[in-house]
Order: structure tokens, then C-alpha cells, then sequence
């Protein structure tokens, strides 16, 4: 038997199993996603091509924009906050503290807890008459504390609070790891030359830790479009439509309303909104991120 | 330099704390009545543990069923991540064949669109094979993930071709390599897709809510999730579940955290 035919064959029979589930779960689904954002189904009548219809509904339909806008309003406020937090965390358990690793277990374990019990506690924490948050507050002097999730004003920023808190953590083991990859001989030149410790961290950790800040960008920027446990546990999407994030209005069109037609043409928009944010920051990454090698 | 440890130890002593802070408070109010768990200041330490409300809980909802459907879930999803993902990466890193890179392409396509796009057209699909409102929608679902398969490559592409081609020069077949040198060289990985994967498919809500309408069918999230719908009052015995759930993930964590790391480095950095 040829070379190339065999080898063919070994690498199929190692691919099949993990091929055929991936095939039909994962690839054809992505493929009816496109198609069915051009049908209007209700899953009971037949399916009935549209064209863009979906898209044209999309703009007139008031819960799809605020949606589309808190997405962007959740994402641009936990993204940064989370950066700096954990950026920040990274950087203080970088200097030598003899016991990192008891604190970055600390600090990794609100990602692994899952997210249902702890928006449920977070919920309890955030009551606005009887939760330990606001009664502290009214301890120290806040009289009229917000009201958090029964706020339309305070509940998208009680939700970024908690996103912050239970993320900032596995950043932080990504800078870590980032920080420990620069070479310490870089440093020991710096000092050589008389660097501050402000100017070591301005041209050498900085500029080093561009790569791992990239990667941190663009996960955390995913994330937080996908937003939707939390939002479903502590507000569902309330009050009003105050953290009516996208996911979970596909959600409720797709599963509660049976709009599959409708809920696919937003879950394409989501899609390519966030394609869009990726290659944008695959196309600015040649302008800021450096490579050691 | 004892000072500047001082000004760093400070701050993450005090994010440390925050990082805490809502589990003790949710232990704590666990243990308490319901009367006392918003009772201010707040009592850290209960004069008199509720230890019942351990026990309630079981009785009160299908707590035991629930646990149960999880690990089930857990397990199977799990095992057949670790074969299937493992073997398709043995032969995207090691075996030269003409479409390879194509269709590695289409994995790696496919990690950047989030179930939350693909959530619809897979509903249906399962609903035409008659499998929604059951625990084979999710295994099927869940047990041939791409991020496995870029996993284990990714650990695969670190061992060098040049034992992989004296393994064939021995005589060795191409699955008695897989089996005998590159198992036991990646257990690490298979440690940190063990754990992802128990994770992820332990915490999963999304998923179970869409699939499982069924109360004997639900796992621990849904249960959670209808505990607090059910009985929004019972706050100490709500906190009582939540610690319950976390307790699993709370052990693999404490046992395993190394490969979390290194599948973070694994996964991340190396991309």
C-alpha cells in the first residue's frame, strides 16, 4: 500500500469517533445557523423563507436594541475593570511573595465556583432592604444606598460588579504565567542602567506582557458578550429590560417563544459582532503586541 | 525590601478577603435560620449551627437525583472527551496525512463560535432525532469538543517526532504508539481536560436548561435554579444547596489546581 493511503487510513480511524460527533453536532449546526436566520418557523407551522426579513424586524424591534446595547455596555465596563484588577493582582503576587500559591487559589476560585450558586449568594448580598451590602453601607453613613438588582439604574452595575469578581482571578493566572515568562536578566540590565521601578515596568514587563495581554483582551471581550447565567439568576434581564443582554433575549425568542427563525437572525448578528471584535484585534495586534522571538 | 513586601502584601491580602468574603458569608448563612441570615451586624459564626438544614434540603427537593444525573453526566461526558479527543489528536499532531490541515482548520473555526450561536440549530436537530428532554442530547452535545481535541494537540506537538519515528522504526503500529508512548507522556494534559471538562459540564447551565425539562432529568444547576424559584424565602436552606453544589468542584480544585494552571498555560500562551 502507498505511504499517503495508508496513513490516510490510520489518521481516519483516529479521527472517526471525535469526527463524526464533531460533523453532525458542531459543523452542520453551524451551518444551519446562517440558513435559518432567513426562515420565519415557529416550529408548529412549516418553515417559510423570509430573506431578510429577520434582519428588518432586528431594527424596528426596540427589545433587540437595548439588548445589543447593554451587551456593550456590560462588556465595556467588565472588560476594562477586569483587566486592570487582575493585571494589578498579577503584578503584586509577581514580587516574590513566598506564598502565591495559596492566594492564586484564592483569587482562581470564584471562576471555578459555579455560576448559578454564586449569583444566588451575590443576589442575597446585593437585597436592597435587608442585604449585609446595603446594611453596611447605612452603617457607614450611606443613607440611601442603591438598590442594586431592583434598580434599572444599579442593576447592569451590580452584574459587572459580580462578573468582575468571579473572572478577575483567571486573568490573573494568564498574567502570571505571562509575568513569569519574561526573562529576569532583562531586569537585571535595567537596574544596571538605572531604571526606575516605573521605567522597568513602562519598557520591559509592559511591552513583554503585550502578547499575554492580547490573549486576556480577546477571551474577556468573548466572554462578556456571552453573558447570560448571571443574568438569568440575578435579574432576568430586569428590571424592565434594564441587563437585557443579547443571549439572553435569543434565549427567550428561541426556547420561550419559539421564534426560531427570528432568534437565529440575532444569534448571527451576535455571531458576527463578535467575529468583528476578533479580527479587529487580530488587525490592530501588529500595531501594539511584541514578540520576544 | 521588608517594606515594599508590606505595600504588595496589603492589597492582596485585601482581594483576598473580597475573593472570600461572599462563600464565608454564604457557609455562614447556611447554617443559620432564616430569620437570622440578614440579621446585621453579621454574625460570622452562628451561636447555634443549624446543622438540619444539611439534611432538610435532601428531603425538601430531589437533591440526591440531582447530584446523581450530574456526576452521570459528568462521568460519561468526560470519558468519552478524553478518548475521542486524545485519539483525533494523536493523529492532527503525529500522522502526516494530505488533509490534515483543512480539516484541523474546521476545528479551529468552529472554537470561535460560541454555543450560544449554534444553541438553536442543534435544538432542532435534536428534537428531530427525538433525543430533547434527554441526557443523551447533552453527552452527544458536549463529548466531541473541539477544545479537547486543540488541547491534547497542542500537548501532542511538544513531544518530539524523532521518538514518535523510532517507536515506527521498532515496529511499533501507530496505535501502539498512541497507547504506549503518548498516553503516558500526556497525562498532565489529560489531567487538565479532565478537570475543564468536569468543570465545565459540573457548572453547565445553559445546556441542562435548554435540554432537560424533566424534574427526575434535572442536574444540579436546574435544581438549584428551582429551589429558588420554589422557595425564595427558605434563604438559609437556598445557601445550604449552593455550598452542596460547590462541593465537588471545591475538591478536584483543591486536588488538582496544578493542571488548571498548566492547561491555562497549555491552552493560552502557546496558542
Amino acid at each position: 500500500m502507498k505511504r499517503t493511503t495508508r496513513n490516510r487510513l490510520v489518521a481516519y480511524s483516529f479521527l472517526l469517533p471525535n469526527f463524526i460527533g464533531f460533523l453532525v453536532f458542531t459543523l452542520i449546526p453551524v451551518l444551519a445557523a446562517l440558513g435559518l436566520s432567513f426562515v420565519k418557523w415557529d416550529s408548529y407551522s412549516p418553515m417559510q423563507f423570509v430573506g431578510l426579513r429577520n434582519f428588518q424586524i432586528m431594527l424596528k424591534d426596540s427589545s433587540f436594541k437595548i439588548a445589543f446595547w447593554n451587551t456593550l455596555y456590560f462588556t465595556g465596563l467588565t472588560v476594562p475593570l477586569t483587566i486592570v484588577v487582575s493585571l494589578m493582582l498579577a503584578l503584586a503576587l509577581n514580587k516574590g511573595l513566598r506564598s502565591v500559591k495559596i492566594f492564586r487559589a484564592i483569587h482562581f476560585f470564584p471562576h471555578v465556583a459555579s455560576t448559578i450558586a454564586v449569583a444566588v449568594v451575590w443576589q442575597f448580598l446585593y437585597h436592597p432592604d435587608m442585604g449585609p451590602l446595603n446594611q453596611f453601607l447605612r452603617m457607614i453613613g450611606i443613607t440611601d444606598p442603591p438598590r442594586w438588582t431592583a434598580s434599572t439604574t444599579w442593576a447592569m452595575p451590580a452584574v459587572i460588579i459580580m462578573s468582575v469578581w468571579k473572572s478577575a482571578g483567571y486573568y490573573m493566572v494568564m498574567f502570571l504565567a505571562g509575568l513569569q515568562g519574561i526573562p529576569p536578566h532583562l531586569y537585571e540590565v535595567a537596574t544596571i542602567d538605572g531604571a526606575t521601578v516605573w521605567q522597568k515596568f513602562r519598557y520591559v514587563t509592559l511591552p513583554l506582557l503585550t502578547p499575554t495581554l492580547f490573549f486576556v483582551l480577546t477571551m474577556n471581550l468573548i466572554y462578556s458578550f456571552k453573558v447570560f447565567d448571571q443574568i438569568y439568576i440575578m435579574t432576568q434581564g430586569g428590571p424592565g429590560r434594564a441587563t437585557m443582554v443579547l443571549v439572553y433575549y435569543i434565549y427567550m425568542q428561541a426556547f420561550i417563544n419559539q421564534n426560531f427563525g427570528y432568534a437565529s437572525a440575532m444569534a448571527a448578528v451576535f455571531f458576527l459582532m463578535i467575529l468583528g471584535v476578533t479580527i479587529f484585534q487580530f488587525r490592530l495586534q501588529e500595531k501594539w503586541v511584541t514578540y520576544l522571538d | 525590601m521588608a517594606k515594599r513586601r508590606i505595600l504588595v502584601l496589603i492589597p492582596i491580602l485585601v482581594s483576598s478577603f473580597l475573593m472570600l468574603l461572599p462563600f464565608a458569608w454564604m457557609l455562614s448563612a447556611s447554617l443559620k435560620t432564616n430569620i437570622e441570615v440578614f440579621k446585621f451586624p453579621i454574625e460570622w459564626i452562628p451561636q447555634n449551627p443549624q446543622w438540619q438544614n444539611y439534611v432538610t434540603i435532601w428531603s425538601k427537593i430531589d437533591f440526591g437525583l440531582y447530584y446523581f444525573n450530574t456526576i452521570k453526566l459528568t462521568v460519561i461526558i468526560t470519558m468519552l472527551q478524553l478518548a475521542t479527543c486524545s485519539l483525533a489528536a494523536y493523529a492532527f499532531a503525529k500522522i502526516d496525512f494530505p488533509e490534515r490541515n483543512a480539516l484541523f482548520v474546521a476545528y479551529i473555526a468552529t472554537l470561535i463560535v460560541p454555543f450560544q450561536v449554534i444553541m438553536i440549530p442543534q435544538f432542532i436537530l435534536f428534537r428531530r432525532l427525538g433525543l430533547v428532554n434527554r441526557h443523551l442530547a447533552l453527552i452527544l452535545l458536549q463529548a466531541f469538543s473541539p477544545f479537547g481535541v486543540f488541547l491534547m494537540r497542542q500537548f501532542y506537538l511538544s513531544v518530539p517526532n524523532e521518538l514518535v519515528e523510532s517507536a515506527r522504526i521498532d515496529g511499533l503500529s501507530e496505535f501502539g504508539i498512541y497507547r504506549k508512548i503518548m498516553l503516558p507522556l500526556s497525562k498532565p494534559a489529560l489531567a487538565s481536560l479532565t478537570i475543564f471538562t468536569f468543570v465545565f459540564v459540573w457548572n453547565d447551565f445553559l445546556g441542562p436548561l435548554i435540554y432537560l425539562h424533566s424534574g427526575n432529568l434535572r442536574t444540579i444547576q436546574l435544581g438549584i435554579r428551582m429551589f429558588v424559584s420554589q422557595y425564595s424565602a427558605e434563604y438559609s436552606l437556598i445557601m445550604a444547596a449552593s455550598v452542596c453544589s460547590l462541593i465537588p468542584v471545591i475538591i478536584v480544585f483543591l486536588a488538582c489546581q496544578k493542571y488548571f494552571v498548566e492547561g491555562i498555560a497549555l491552552t493560552g500562551l502557546k496558542g
